[in-house]
């Protein structure tokens, strides 16, 4: 499995851009996104309640012997250097190996972009190593786009189930050998159950799972483990695809939000009453 | 020549209400460009009801889009739609809700066509001619202006804000021809099994991401949501709650405002007891006009409100209600 995460900027701190209007990162409070904890989560959920199949259990399914596989959960991130601060916690958290894709055609990539990487990624570790699902967490907390999971799995051609609240994933069987995966998501008028083949994309919301504390274990291996860190290079891609050059959105300008001028006060009494009448004319005077 | 091609998203069985402020908008723009406005409906249930009335927004071009093998409803599927309208129509740019469903369609068609997306948009123009999307972020507290420099542009707007920027929908001409597409979905979606779809039940407040008049309650109530419930109903308007209130149990977490809940943008927002963590003003902070209500003088919620009320909303909200509902039964 692998896990999306991504570095960003404390929402509570004072977060501002740069001259060629993008957002600064790389401050002291930069974490792990925390919405990404929730499919790490779903990610180390899934891992282990899915027994490590052998050539054995294979038989039962009838489709003979297998080689063994391991299960694992990849953390993988595209970002500067100090986005290993997410690679680190997603080890503390208990992920198995961490992917960092870093490179400096990466700077400025918007969303479509962003995903061209994500997907090449992916693309890289599915060739090493069969992968079954991406999840990703329900957005990123600095963009707030919730639009790269889908993308990705357009361009990687897999199955997206995404938004879900509920995850499970079915061992391979004859009908389906590769497994599949259903869940549960609640749209704004519906609620679904979904089904798909393996592989797939699917983004967890944070009512799905909850997060892990990272245990001492996990601190200690975060610390040893190897991250592997890759470029664009590695990836097949050209500089040109990625970053800046590879965008078609272009941020023109950014405002920080005008001041209220006009803003009325109102503080109340005892019993709120008097303020109550006030403001009822106010919301009358403003045609409600 | 060129086209604005407008998604009309009929999940939502109001369907009217994401896709009346974007053809409005659509119409707005296209008149200014020379673009044709074409609205796409996916699936089926595209009736003489519906064609009437997206007739009557104003001139248009009608796709109906059959997608082969895979549910309709899909992202994959609408995304592959979209994008065989859009090379039907040359389409400049391609128009969809921004809500969460809306945002997937937009990243689908986006990178299956290599174009330029614009998510939680507030307003698009055409400026030297570039799309150029508007848009608050980082909980409202910055303004941006995008620019998409690929041949399509698509951009995910919320519809509020469409409806505010927007004239009232142009008079019909009743002019709208219909075209027809059958297109083969993609195998990610055609693999996808849709094993339940059940519809949530519709409660008589109107729906939170739709509503003009929004009451929120937050910490501030102590857990009791009748007053919320109270001064949304003489305001005719829907409950919504902070992520505390919905960790509490204290309202359906569907009822959640925040960056990870419902993004509304009402004309009137009334935060009740609500503190205004950045969690919950990325939620709500293209809401028109704000009023706070709590007990805290130094309340983060009061730097974004236009009207700042220093009080305990339990006494402030039945007292409230109470007025606004004798002021009605007055003017009424």
């Amino acid at each position: 499995m692998v896990a999306l995460v991504k570095h960003v900027p404390d929402v509570q701190s004072a977060r501002s851009f740069t001259a060629e209007h993008r957002l600064v990162r790389g401050g002291p409070d930069d974490s792990l996104n925390e919405l990404d904890e929730d499919c790490l989560e779903a990610a180390l959920h899934l891992v282990e309640a899915t027994p490590t199949s052998s050539g054995q259990d294979d038989d039962e399914s009838g489709d003979g012997a297998r080689p063994t596989r391991t299960h694992r959960v990849t953390a993988l991130t595209v970002g500067p250097p100090a986005a290993v601060g997410a690679l680190r916690r997603a080890l503390a958290m208990g992920a198995t190996d961490a992917v960092h894709v870093s490179d400096e055609a990466v700077a400025g990539s918007d969303a479509v972009a962003t995903a061209r990487v994500v997907a090449a990624a992916v693309d890289h570790l599915h060739a090493q190593h069969p992968v079954d699902l991406v999840l990703a967490g329900m957005a990123a907390l600095d963009g707030l786009g919730s639009l790269v999971p889908s993308a990705v799995a357009a361009l990687l051609g897999w199955p997206q189930l995404t938004l879900a609240d509920r995850v499970q994933v079915e061992p391979g069987s004859p009908g389906s050998p590769g497994g599949a995966v259903t869940v549960r998501r609640t749209t704004a008028h519906h609620v679904e159950e979904l089904r798909a083949p393996l592989p797939a994309v699917v983004s967890v919301t944070d009512q799905a799972f909850r997060p892990r504390s990272p245990s001492l274990k996990g601190l200690l291996a975060a610390r040893r483990t190897p991250v592997d860190v890759i470029g664009l290079a590695d990836l097949g891609l050209a500089a040109s695809t990625a970053g800046a050059a590879g965008s078609t959105t272009r941020v023109l300008d950014v405002q920080p939000r005008p001041e209220l001028a006009d803003q009325v006060r109102l503080v109340a009494g005892q019993d709120g009453r008097d303020v109550a009448a006030e403001l009822a004319d106010l919301l009358v005077e403003r045609g409600f | 020549m060129g086209a604005v091609v407008v998604l009309v998203d009929h999940r939502d069985p109001r369907w009217r209400g994401s896709a009346a402020p974007l053809l409005a908008l659509a119409h707005e723009l296209g008149g200014r460009q020379g673009w044709s406005v074409d609205a796409v409906w996916v699936g089926p249930g595209h009736d003489e009801e519906v064609a009437t009335w997206v007739a009557s927004t104003g001139p248009v071009v009608q796709h109906v889009v059959q997608v082969d093998g895979a549910d309709p409803q899909l992202p994959a599927s609408l995304g592959c739609a979209l994008r065989a309208v859009a090379d039907d129509a040359a389409a400049r740019l391609v128009l969809v809700p921004s809500t969460f469903e809306g945002r997937e369609v937009a990243g689908q068609l986006a990178a299956l066509t290599g174009s330029g997306v614009v998510v939680g948009a507030s307003s698009v123009v055409v400026e030297d001619g570039l799309v150029v999307a508007g848009k608050a972020v980082l909980a409202g507290s910055w303004r941006t202006r995008c620019a998409v420099t690929s041949p399509l542009a698509v951009v995910a707007l919320d519809v509020h804000a469409a409806a505010a920027a927007s004239p009232a929908t142009p008079p019909g001409t009743g002019e709208a021809e219909v075209r027809r597409h059958r297109v083969q979905a993609p195998a990610a979606a055609s693999a996808v099994q849709v094993l339940v779809r059940a519809a949530r039940p519709v409660t008589e407040r109107p729906s939170l991401a739709e509503a003009e008049v929004v009451v929120v309650g937050g910490r501030g109530t102590g857990g009791d949501f009748s007053g919320v419930e109270d001064l949304a109903d003489a305001l005719g308007g829907a409950v919504g709650a902070t992520r505390v209130a919905t960790d509490e149990g204290w309202a359906p977490h569907a009822l959640q405002v925040g960056q990870t809940g419902v993004t509304i943008s009402p004309r009137l927002y009334v935060g009740a007891g609500v503190s205004g963590a950045v969690h919950h003003r990325g939620g709500m902070a293209a809401s028109a006009t704000v009023v706070a209500v709590n007990t805290d003088p130094d309340a983060p919620i009061f730097e974004v409100a236009d009207v700042a009320v220093v009080a305990d909303v339990r006494t402030l909200l039945p007292a409230l209600a109470a007025e606004v509902r004798s002021r009605r039964h007055r003017s009424g």
